[in-house]
């Protein structure tokens, strides 16, 4: 199994190099901020552990991971899609 | 949910996130594949909520609602100019929830030997990507100085601390006992505080850059420690673009990865020095307007200075005018134009420029020969010639916009004083340099009208 996500994880990488060095100047920061939105995907893994988790401790923590998660994600893809808004072509 | 559909559907998420930041890599469609990336969260999302592993909704319910409202309402408030805070502090909080999953994990069933590893890199990663990026979070926001904040013996302090962890860490492997596991965290998130402490308000854009990488990596660890792949490949792909944009900043900025991490360069005041001994060319604005108001071109080479400033929509103003007048104007952005990459261009977007009149560095390098004007604003070490001709000036090498090329070159400019890297720029002092020593925001308002008045 940890072979296999190894694998996973490396062409996964490759994939994001291939893509990314494409990316103009002018995108950097909505990228970077709709790349960070992205790697808010913890909020799967918050999601299962928080679930399943029993005690009071593992189960405040769960729900914290749940919170960061979510802030990262809403938060990132709004605020991506508010500066890409004002990106504009000239209408001349 | 059966669990081959759950896997088909977080393959779906996966594919939407590579096709999503694909999207980003034109201004075209960078907004649709913003979406197509939120689309495929919201499918992995649901997908996790109707699996089978799922005991009790509660907390997930909670966790999500005020998640998504502090989430929602920083995206509206938040400032253009404080976006790198933002962007930081975001970091810093998916970050986090890695470190936050790793220990629910933990504390439900440390596992075998290859999830104890897992669990491992992920509180650290996520620990020292959480608390690192609330520094530069503070640095950036004012809360702490920009400058490096260091004490006697901090690198072997924190080299003690690096070892410890890495003991630390191999016997949690060995055998995982709780009181190991918090001493572990306690100090991953020590590190990640007295690491960035040392760096310099300069090197943000580095920082942060960096930061997203680890938060990517914190994420796709988080994805080894419950075994999820959308996880993986989702973590990997931001590991790589955060990767990729460090090093274009540490490029454009003429240092190296290591020397930034390393700290003490930079604050966000030079090291004054004795200058402005030579004689400089000054000009008011009516001189300038004349000048631009009869230029056939112009490029604006705007700086962090123009930010500070909130100058940007006035500049917006200047440019609208001259091309009112047939003038070509152009903007010319450096790399590091900003506190983070690609700063300046969300700015200028904000104050209505088209993206179109955007210029990277080595598009728009070879026309300053060819153009009557460049108007610097709020700019410094990036438009220093030093940096190709001085072999003895600290930022020799660094790639910068050629405005000494420009038939005219004007310089708006509160004073003399030295930029980040704290040397003199010889262009102030050149034959075809005109400088305008005032509030980029003043100045600027001043050409404008002077401008119309022509």
């Amino acid at each position: 199994m940890l072979m296999v996500s190894i694998t996973v994880f490396i062409l996964a990488a490759f994939v994001g190099f291939e893509i990314i060095t494409k990316v103009p100047p002018t995108l950097h920061t909505p990228l970077m901020s709709g790349s960070n939105a992205i790697s808010g995907i913890t909020i799967v893994a918050a999601i299962i552990v928080s679930g399943r988790a029993e005690g009071t401790l593992a189960t405040i923590l769960g729900v914290v991971a749940v919170i960061l998660a979510t802030i990262n994600v809403v938060g990132g893809f709004l605020v991506t899609d508010r500066m890409l808004e004002m990106f504009k072509r000239d209408p001349r | 949910m059966n669990e081959t559909l759950q896997s088909a559907l977080y393959l779906v998420a996966a594919v939407a996130f590579i096709v999503g930041l694909k999207r980003l890599t034109s201004p075209a469609t960078a907004r649709n594949g913003n979406r197509l990336a939120a689309i495929g969260m919201l499918l992995a999302t649901v997908t996790t909520l109707l699996g089978q592993e799922i005991v009790s909704y509660t907390g997930i319910l909670v966790g999500i609602v005020v998640g998504s409202a502090v989430g929602a309402v920083a995206a509206r408030r938040i400032a253009m100019t404080d976006m790198p805070q933002l962007v930081a502090a975001f970091n810093g909080f998916g970050g986090g929830a890695s470190a936050f999953v790793a220990a629910t994990e933990f504390i439900r069933h440390p596992g075998a030997i290859d999830t104890r590893i897992t669990i491992v890199l992920s509180v650290l990663i996520g620990s020292i990507t959480m608390t690192g990026s609330f520094v530069a979070f503070a640095k950036l926001q004012g809360l702490v100085s920009g400058n490096p904040i260091s004490f006697k013996g901090q690198k072997w302090f924190d080299s003690l601390l690096a070892l410890a962890i890495l003991v630390l860490g191999v016997l949690l492997v060995i055998d995982p006992t709780s009181l190991v596991f918090w001493i572990l965290t306690l100090l991953s998130l020590v590190i990640g505080v007295t690491r960035i402490l040392p760096i310099g308000g300069a090197d943000m854009p580095v920082v942060i850059a960096f930061l997203n990488a680890a938060s990517g990596l914190a994420a796709a660890a988080a994805g080894f420690v419950i075994g999820s792949t959308v996880l993986i490949i989702a973590g990997a792909l931001v590991g790589a673009s955060g990767l990729i944009l460090t090093s274009i900043m540490v490029k454009a900025m003429n240092r190296t990865l290591i020397g930034v991490l390393a700290g003490g360069f930079g604050g966000t005041s030079g090291p004054q020095e004795e200058i402005g001994q030579l004689p400089v060319k000054r000009a008011t604005a009516d001189d300038v307007a004349i000048t631009l108001a009869y230029a056939r071109s112009v490029i604006v080479v705007p700086g962090y200075g123009l930010a500070v400033a909130q100058a940007q929509h006035v500049m917006k103003d200047l440019a609208n005018a001259l091309q009112e007048r047939n003038v070509d104007v152009r903007f010319a952005i450096h790399p590091v134009a900003g506190r983070m990459p690609g700063h300046m261009n969300v700015l200028l977007a904000e104050a209505d420029v088209p993206y179109d009149q955007l210029y990277d560095l080595e598009t728009i390098n070879r026309d300053f020969g060819r153009t009557d004007v460049a108007l610097v604003v709020g700019a410094n070490d990036v438009v220093n010639p030093a940096a190709r001709t001085d072999v003895n000036s600290p930022i020799y090498g660094m790639p910068i916009l050629d405005v000494d090329a420009a038939t005219t070159c004007v310089v708006i400019k509160r004073s003399l004083s030295p930029g980040f890297a704290g040397i003199d720029n010889p262009l102030f002092y050149m034959e075809g340099t005109l400088m305008m020593f005032d509030d980029a925001r003043k100045a600027l308002s001043d050409l404008v009208t002077a401008v119309k008045n022509v």
